[in-house]
């Protein structure tokens, strides 16, 4: 009973991870890939561990040690995702032809590298504005 | 079909097909934030051939080795994206 639940983790995991083997290489475009990478291959990795965490049971200390890599797993993977998104956008990194929605698009001071919410910052404003929306607030 | 033998002939395949497609993006790679996120995604399925091999061979300790894995990808991503958005601001 427990061989077929390990199984069936591990095969649902080496799956996930062979989606995002597969995501990384055919994606048209970074920010494509990323998000096809991070999630997909947590994904996978967290299964192959829980199954790891299910075959020791009488050792705590490895189920234990599974489930910390799996929380910290978790934890950092986002941070990361965020953080290599962020600079790939900064450094100008190609969007693919067929992105419509660039959201970003001059919200970023290019001195500073500081990120403005509503408005553009006065060095950018040689482009077009966002239309004008009622003030909710001032602007933080 | 034993759970050994099933993950030796079949679980461990599929990840070193994984590890051989994300090689080839990490070598073509047309930019240098790819390859950061390709040498990412090649320590997390390190991390995961790691603990099938554990499990595999029923030896538990290999699950250390997998902790530090986590450890140094999740640092590696973060000071590769620190300097790399660095060097394009003068």
């Amino acid at each position: 009973m427990i061989d077929i639940i390990i199984g069936v983790l591990c095969t649902i995991g080496a799956l996930a991870i062979l989606i995002a083997a597969v995501g990384i290489l055919r994606m048209p475009d970074f920010y494509l890939r990323l998000s096809v990478t991070v999630k997909a291959a947590t994904l996978g990795g967290g299964l192959l561990l829980l199954s790891a965490a299910f075959y020791f049971p009488d050792e705590v200390s490895v189920t234990t040690k599974a489930l910390a890599i799996i929380f910290f797993l978790v934890l950092t993977a986002p941070v990361a995702a965020h953080l290599i998104a962020r600079t790939a956008y900064l450094i100008n990194t190609g969007q693919w032809e067929n992105t419509t929605v660039d959201d970003l698009a001059g919200m970023y001071d290019k001195e500073t590298h500081k990120l403005h919410s509503d408005r553009k910052p006065p060095a950018l404003s040689g482009k077009t504005e966002p239309e004008s929306r009622p003030d909710d607030g001032p602007v933080l | 079909m034993t759970l050994d033998s099933y993950i030796d002939y079949v679980i461990l395949p599929i990840l070193a097909v994984s590890l051989l497609l994300v090689f080839i993006r990490l070598f073509k790679g047309p930019d240098i934030v790819d390859r950061v996120i390709a040498l990412d995604l090649l320590i997390t399925i390190g991390i995961s051939v790691i603990t099938v091999y554990s499990i595999s061979t029923g030896k538990s300790t290999l699950i250390d080795v997998a902790m530090i894995l986590a450890l140094i990808a999740f640092l590696g991503t973060i000071a590769f994206s620190y300097y790399i958005e660095k060097r394009g601001r003068k």
